[in-house]
């Protein structure tokens, strides 16, 4: 069984975010990127799959700017076996939307006959948390998405997942959907070595239009704003201070 | 216009606050149509009625609908759509779920954790751990959307909509419900509690986080928890505030232990009144502190329990 890995180049989570004067977006330029967190997650559930001989092939895909190639090769040193990289913006400012990103992962799916894809679930920059639901849906696959544990079988896979009452375990016909929650595992590191080893992994460079793919956005961004301040608070040296601060301004 | 909403319903619960909240979101859309959905939904339907702005409630009861599974629910609102300018449903891991799911079967995109709406087509969303606020403008035919609860207030009870049923849709049939782990609690619900207390990896350990429990419970409050203290297993998955867990509006916020990552700020920096309390007097958590307190946890907050 392959599993397909899509990933996405983000800007690093250690990195702080700095909304561009004229409100047209986000600063990125010059600014550290890295794997999407949550795919993190999704390439190493992936290879343990492949190590525990329940996958025979790791491919990771990913859509974006050309330099989403690094993010590949990331996911080739951990231990994936090759790459998709789908061109689809020019400037690193330009985010493909879900839906679009769903449709030409849908296509690969058809291309590849994957029988489980595993996606983060949702990107740290547009946070919207909708991919791995859309690519099941144009696929017709099952969805298992927060993913905190995950157990392929014959035909199916059994999935707990994080939800808002605590856990949740279900059943999914294979092949299906999964995302991932924080849970899941702990990615590794990718060694030298295997970085070395990862820059002669096969790379298949594609385009939306090999899939027959509009990318055209649905969503106008009118306007990317700061989000409001709060106005700067005081210390206080005891509990006693801090409880009569509450009882007075009528917080507690 | 007209607007499909779909109900927070578990195991035939209504959840109220986040229906209400989402009814008052949705009502400056258009006309409001409650879908009512579970193995049981009659009970909740009926409560969902009495919220003001709901003009109809739509009630599907069918086996298949018994463990929010995200295909069979997801076929039937698009079985629906054709009469909704929009559909739209509270941020919860169910509706994240479904909703997805239903604008891709609609070829539209999906807006989720939307937190203003500008008019019928606009709306602002957070964006990167909520660091910026961005306004989309759709240009679908049927907007999906969720939304962030914690935003709105709720929409007031003493209306009395009329409940229809409805036939369930065909089920897909492509997963199946094992069985669920929830731990029984009498505290409010952490995103509509009115006081929330947090711990986080300064608490150290699971049976250390009975000083953040016992504070909770004098104060009639929620627990809830940094990412880090859920990843070391001191707290459970559904305690977790933050970008990817819970995002929580209280009156009072309180802080135990936590340094204040972004990503558990972007879960709480919307609440009314925010009190740090921990030995690190650089902890960027007292950036956003209205007050803040250095101090051991495990002396002030036994301290604060005895004296609140």
């Amino acid at each position: 069984m392959k599993v397909l890995v899509p990933v996405k180049r983000v800007i690093d989570y250690n990195v702080k975010v700095r909304v561009k004067a004229d409100g047209s977006g986000v600063d990125l330029a010059n600014v550290k990127m890295s794997m999407n967190p949550f795919d993190e997650i999704a390439v190493e559930e992936a290879i343990r799959l492949k190590e525990a001989g329940k996958a025979s092939e790791v491919i990771v895909v990913s859509i974006g700017v050309k330099q989403s190639q690094e993010t590949l090769r990331t996911a080739l040193a951990m231990g994936a076996d090759r790459a998709i990289l789908v061109t689809a913006a020019e400037d690193v400012h330009t985010d493909i939307e879900p839906l679009a990103v769903a449709k030409i992962l849908a296509a690969v799916v058809k291309e590849e006959e994957p029988g489980l894809v595993i996606c983060g679930k949702q990107a740290i920059d547009n946070d919207l948390n909708a991919t791995g639901q859309m690519l099941a849906a144009l696929t017709g696959f099952a969805q298992a998405t927060n993913a905190n544990n995950l157990e392929v079988e014959e035909g199916s896979a059994t999935v707990a997942r994080e939800v808002d009452g605590g856990l949740q375990t279900i059943k999914v016909t294979l092949p299906a959907i999964v995302t991932t929650d924080l849970r899941l595992n702990e990615p590794r590191y990718a060694s030298l070595p295997n970085i070395m080893k990862a820059k002669k992994k096969p790379l298949d460079e594609k385009t939306p239009e090999d899939f027959g793919v509009d990318v055209a956005p649905r969503l106008e961004v009118v306007t990317t704003a700061e989000p409001a301040e709060r106005a700067a608070g005081v210390m206080v040296g005891s509990v006693d201070e801090l409880v009569a601060k509450l009882k007075e301004t009528g917080a507690l | 216009m007209a607007v499909l909403l779909l109900a927070e319903i578990t195991d035939g619960s209504l959840a109220m606050d986040a229906t209400a909240k989402t009814v008052a979101a949705a009502s400056k859309l258009g006309d409001v149509t409650v879908l009512a959905v579970g193995a049981t939904a009659k009970d909740a339907a009926g409560e969902a009625a009495t919220i003001e702005g709901v003009s109809k409630v739509l009630v599907a009861e069918d086996a298949i609908y018994g463990h929010r599974l995200a295909e069979p629910t997801a076929a039937l609102i698009v079985s629906l759509a054709g009469d909704y300018s929009h559909i739209v449903a509270p941020a919860t891991t169910d509706a994240k779920n479904i909703l997805p799911r239903v604008a891709a079967l609609l070829d539209v995109m999906v807006l989720t954790d939307v937190t203003g709406v500008v008019d019928g087509d606009t709306f602002e969303r957070p964006i990167y751990a909520g660091n910026a606020i961005q306004t989309v403008k759709s240009k679908d035919a049927t907007k999906v959307i969720t939304f962030r609860t914690s935003t709105f207030d709720a929409a007031a009870t003493g209306g009395s909509a009329a409940l229809e049923d409805i036939a369930a849709a065909e089920n897909p049939g492509l997963s199946e419900w094992v069985s669920d782990k929830v731990a029984e609690s009498d505290r409010p619900e952490l995103t509509s509690a009115k006081i929330v207390v947090s711990g986080g990896r300064g608490v150290g350990s699971e049976e250390d986080f009975k000083i953040i429990e016992a504070l909770a419970d004098k104060l009639g409050a929620a627990v809830g928890a940094s990412r880090a203290a859920v990843d070391s297993g001191f707290a459970p998955n559904d305690w977790q505030v933050g970008q990817t867990g819970k995002v929580v509006a209280p009156e009072l916020y309180i802080a135990c232990g936590i340094s204040g990552a972004i990503q558990h700020l972007a879960g709480m920096k919307d609440s009314k009144v925010i009190v740090a309390i921990n030995k690190d007097e650089e902890a960027p958590i007292f950036q956003v502190a209205d007050y803040g307190l250095v101090a051991d946890i495990f002396e002030a907050v036994p301290e604060m329990t005895g004296k609140v």
